[in-house]
């Protein structure tokens, strides 16, 4: 096989072109990120929306969830940490039967946070709802003020704790958001399992940005919260419930 | 008006050491018990991420609404001046302290981390009504204290009036803000009520009551000083007005829940087919702690004094009774979250939340009770918070044998 001078070219240029372009595009998405000194801003507020009509009979975000935040259990379900869970629900007139991915909320105005006495419990600028782990007195009030029961209590020693997602035994915790991933440019970890290996009934975005895709489908058709009638507006909205 | 003397207890007998070594012995166990779930992390207890509050919170808040209560027979003698219980106001104020001090130790020993009780001192987070029962709680100490100081220092015998006032309208809103902890929380229908308010307040009057008979009869009792009958007869008519109170903001509670659809599945399963937590509330609650105290209370003959301490028993058993149907029963039911929908998950979701109390959080409890006594047991020796005598012409110049 020959190859032809302008051959050669093209294969250089496209090369030198690739090598070119290759660190731009890194940078675009680095550009996305927030750097580690930049503040949470207010400008973003992210959020999920989840349609409960693509979601199958599967767990793939729980699992990806867990996996991704190191969030091991010991065989106890009852005291066992769930950052995410699956719920199936039946319609009692109906029998109708559907299922859906439930977790933190994100609320605007978090019962949580309101509740806590030490202010452990507090809501980012952009609207991700966590616990600082090192001021968290293990107190449980915000367990009883969440309405989502979207909040563990870690009951006993830890293990396979990720850098990224301290636990610690007597204190509280709950779904982050992936805040650690979505501070890198990155989705979160439940929302790329349910694309990749689930129904892609989840989609993660920046309410506030009317060019996101989220933003841009909550405003073609009808979404709704959970527990709309307490007003929390929450950062997770669902379709087809 | 006649000069009350006031003398500590001898505090040398062997029941005395007896009582303190029992005492002793129960807040060893509740160290011990807080110890072990510290340790080992909450779950070897019976709590769990559904019964996020268990049997320590039944003890502990059962405590703290009742240390307030404690304080009536001094709120009574300073606010609405009536002699008769001016002798009671010490022991009263000593007893709301030490209540309220083993119901917190509780509070804080169950906490996942109560190694950083600091942290709690330090960061607060003034919209929550946690941070605010946290000045409330140590105010109300500080502000007993010196209430008692007032009274005990003879000079400063002028200014107890006062402090007892403000101190009566601390304590109100101190129970305000401990139903309010429950009050407040918006998500679970069996709480999410503002008479929750008003009716913690009368629970403190009546819990707070019956421990301070109890406890006066038992200190009158083991030091042989007089108790007249006429005092015993204005306490338990004003006991028996306290557990009427309870009955009504319950039956308020539960009825105003009863008219609501959305809330009829909880008030079903507290009332009707709630297994435990239906017989706990009708037997432990409705029938021992309230209709045979009243009907001791409102029949017996003041002479009757083992008569009327088992009625304040009862009161008591009854008390804790409505803590656990309360507070336990209250998370044990779930929470509404699609409403019109059967809810089921592998975390509770749509289901009866299950709960059986365990020996540690049991002895943790009862290690706060053990603190409390201990607490007033120990002061009554040190200082003199009781009075010589307590007969009836001794503390009312008003009072005349045969009459009333």
């Amino acid at each position: 096989m020959t190859i032809s001078r302008r051959e050669v070219l093209g294969l250089g240029a496209a090369a030198v072109g690739a090598t070119l372009l290759a660190p731009g595009l890194r940078l675009i998405e680095l550009a996305r990120a927030r750097s580690p000194e930049e503040a949470a801003t207010s400008l973003k507020r992210w959020g999920l929306l989840i349609d409960a009509s693509q979601c199958g009979d599967c767990d793939v975000c729980v699992t990806a969830c867990h996996e991704e935040n190191g969030v091991v259990g010991h065989g106890r379900p009852a005291t066992d940490a769930q950052w995410i869970r699956k719920v199936t629900l039946k319609d009692k007139q109906t029998g109708y039967v559907q299922t859906l991915p439930l977790m933190c909320q994100h609320c605007e105005e978090p019962p949580c946070v309101d509740v806590c006495p030490t202010g452990a419990s507090f809501k980012r600028a952009d609207g991700i709802v966590l616990v600082d782990k090192h001021i968290c007195i293990g107190c449980r009030y915000c367990m009883m003020a969440c309405p989502y029961k979207a909040r563990s209590f870690v009951h006993e020693d830890t293990t396979g704790q990720k850098p990224h997602a301290p636990r610690g035994k007597g204190t509280v915790e709950s779904c982050t958001l992936c805040v650690h991933r979505v501070d890198a440019g990155k989705i979160p970890a439940c929302v790329e399992a349910c694309n990749k290996d689930g129904g892609k009934a989840m989609l993660f975005g920046d309410l506030k940005d009317p060019e996101s895709e989220i933003a841009q489908r909550l405003a073609r058709a009808p979404s709704t919260q959970i527990r709309p009638d307490l007003n929390l507006n929450t950062g997770v909205r669902y379709r087809n419930i | 008006m006649t000069h009350i003397h006031y003398r500590e207890i001898e505090g040398r007998s062997l029941g005395y050491y007896v009582l303190l070594a029992l005492l002793g012995a129960l807040v060893l166990a509740g160290l011990a018990a807080a110890w072990y779930m510290e340790h080992n992390g909450h779950w070897v207890t019976g709590m769990s991420n559904q019964i996020v509050w268990g049997t320590p919170h039944v003890f502990a808040v059962f405590l703290i609404v009742a240390a307030s209560g404690a304080l009536n027979a001094a709120s009574v003698a300073a606010v609405f001046g009536r002699a008769p219980y001016k002798p009671l106001a010490r022991l009263s104020g000593l007893l709301a302290i030490a209540l309220l001090a083993g119901g917190l130790a509780v509070l804080v020993l169950d906490l996942g981390r109560p190694d950083r009780l600091i942290v709690a001192m330090t960061h607060y987070n003034f919209k929550s009504i946690f941070a605010w029962n946290i000045f409330l709680y140590t105010g109300f100490i500080a502000l007993v204290v010196v209430y008692l100081w007032m009274m005990l220092e003879r000079r400063l015998n002028a200014y107890s009036r006062p402090v007892g006032v403000f101190a009566f309208a601390w304590r109100l809103v101190l129970t305000t803000g401990t139903g309010s902890i429950f009050g407040f929380l918006v998500a679970r229908q069996a709480y999410d009520a503002a008479v929750l308010a008003p009716l913690f307040i009368a629970m403190s009057l009546s819990f707070g009551g019956a421990i301070f008979i109890l406890v006066l009869l038992a200190a009158c009792r083991g030091t042989g000083r007089p108790l007249g009958d006429e005092l015993l007869r204005r306490l338990k008519n004003l006991q028996g007005v306290f557990v009427l109170a309870v009955l009504y903001f319950v039956a308020v509670h539960h009825l105003t829940n009863l008219y609501l659809a959305e809330r009829q599945g909880v008030e079903r399963f507290l009332l009707l087919d709630g297994g435990v937590y239906t017989r706990t509330f009708w037997i432990g609650q409705v029938l021992i702690g309230s209709v045979l105290p009243l009907l001791i209370f409102f029949t017996a003959r003041a002479g009757a004094r083992t008569l009327i301490a088992f009625g304040c028993v009862l009161v008591l058993l009854g008390g804790l009774a409505q803590m656990y149907v309360f507070l336990i029963g209250g998370q044990a039911w779930p929470m509404p979250l699609f409403p019109g929908k059967e809810v089921s998950s592998g975390f509770g979701d749509g289901a009866i939340a299950a709960y059986s109390p365990s020996l540690p959080e049991v002895l943790l409890g009862a290690g706060g009770i053990g603190i409390a006594l201990a607490l007033v047991a120990l002061a009554l020796k040190a200082l003199p918070f009781l009075p010589e005598s307590l007969a009836d012409t001794d503390d009312d110049p008003h009072h005349k044998t045969g009459a009333a």
